[in-house]
């Protein structure tokens, strides 16, 4: 059995473990709230996207003149998985389920015999994909240099990605990024990017707007749009994966901090009965020598 | 009358207020909206938008770049990707 000294050093040891889960904890609680409130209030911006983008679509979608980035570039060969991973730890299975979708999906791309590479933002998806295609990633995106990635970043890689697209590089692009859930659940999803998916128009509103003038027209409009509605599409995967991060982070620390709770009350019975067991050895020592007088 | 003015950024929604008028610099040049204008929608280019908040009043201006405004019943929407001030 270990002494008494040891004992007392792994409880002090696991309480001092448990203060820094407890702090992650509280940070990413307060983090998390942020996170919310931001991809709260990106929702206006991106419906109001969406609901242009599926009007002008409609409109245009049909005709040859259609863009590249709408109507794509007529083969689908080449695949570019984005996958979006955060670049900090100490956030559970988040990054894991991540890059375990991203694995599916190329697996099921390639057995259909399709060539594909990986474009990584954030540092934690690097490792585990390269160890099983590290011949297949094309580029990464740090976003580990700024505090909260932000719209400058999406724009970024986005800006990025559409220079990659129209240099012939790949002819279908998908984001892979968790949605947040709730602090206990995050979705790894897999999204079609580039070609951008022809949104649906809702009947009513292409009566509607059937009398809408464009200036100048609304095939340079949607030129225009397509790139913005890219931007838009990251940067909604990045504040999705800030909030997830922050929730995950939130849940992982939780039972961390439970966990080092209970490990410590272990420790401390165990350290008890040992004391307890020394002080009955020492009296039982002193009893027999006084008797031997 | 009033004409709903909404100023909308990935970030937040910047402004979502009844205004008199509101003076946009549109690709081709500028426009401004009052209440009532016919469905209409343009790309702008970088400036600054005007706000009137009443007639003859001394305009805000708030500087956008990038994105494109749309004319429709429920009033003028500017999606910017960039506002200053």
């Amino acid at each position: 059995m270990a002494s008494l000294k040891e004992l007392k050093g792994r409880i002090n040891s696991v309480k001092s473990t448990q203060k820094i889960t407890k702090a992650k904890q509280m940070v990413a609680a307060a983090k998390l709230r942020k996170a919310q409130a931001a991809a709260e209030a990106a929702r206006p911006y991106a419906e109001r996207l969406s609901a242009v983008m599926a009007s002008l679509a409609a409109k245009v979608g049909g005709s040859d003149s259609a863009p590249r980035l709408l109507a794509g570039t007529g083969s689908d060969e080449r695949h570019l998985l984005v996958v979006v991973n955060t670049d900090k730890g100490l956030c559970g299975g988040l990054n894991a389920n991540v890059v375990k979708a991203a694995k599916v999906k190329a697996r099921a791309l390639i057995a259909e015999g399709k060539d594909v590479t990986f474009y990584l933002v954030g540092k934690k998806g690097r490792a585990p994909i390269k160890r099983d295609y590290a011949d297949r990633i094309e580029q990464n995106f740090d976003t580990s240099t700024v505090r909260d990635p932000g719209f400058g970043e999406a724009e970024a890689i986005a800006d990025e990605l559409i220079a990659m697209y129209e240099a012939g590089k790949f002819d279908v692009a998908h984001l892979v990024y968790p949605v947040f859930k709730s602090a206990l659940a995050q979705d790894p999803t897999v999204q079609q990017l580039i070609p951008v998916p022809a949104p649906r128009a809702e009947a009513e509103s292409s009566a509607a707007e059937a009398v809408v003038e464009y200036e100048p027209d609304e095939e340079a409009i949607l030129e225009e749009l397509l790139p913005r509605y890219v931007k838009t599409q990251v940067f909604g995967a990045l504040l999705e994966i800030a909030a997830s991060e922050q929730g995950a982070s939130m849940t992982a620390m939780d039972n961390a901090t439970r966990n080092a709770g209970e490990l410590i009350n272990k420790l401390t019975i165990q350290y008890n009965r040992s004391r307890q067991a020394a002080i009955t050895t020492e009296l039982i020592e002193i009893i027999a020598g006084a008797e031997a007088l | 009358m009033a004409l709903h003015f909404e100023l909308v950024t990935p970030a937040k929604l910047v402004r979502s207020e009844d205004v008199h008028m509101v003076v946009v610099p549109g690709a081709e040049g500028e426009f401004g909206v009052l209440e009532g204008h016919a469905p209409f929608m343009s790309t702008i280019r970088d400036g600054a938008v005007q706000v009137y908040k009443t007639e003859g009043a001394a305009p805000e201006e708030i500087q956008v770049r990038g994105g494109f405004a749309e004319v429709g019943e429920n009033g003028l929407t500017v999606l910017a990707e960039h506002v200053e001030g």
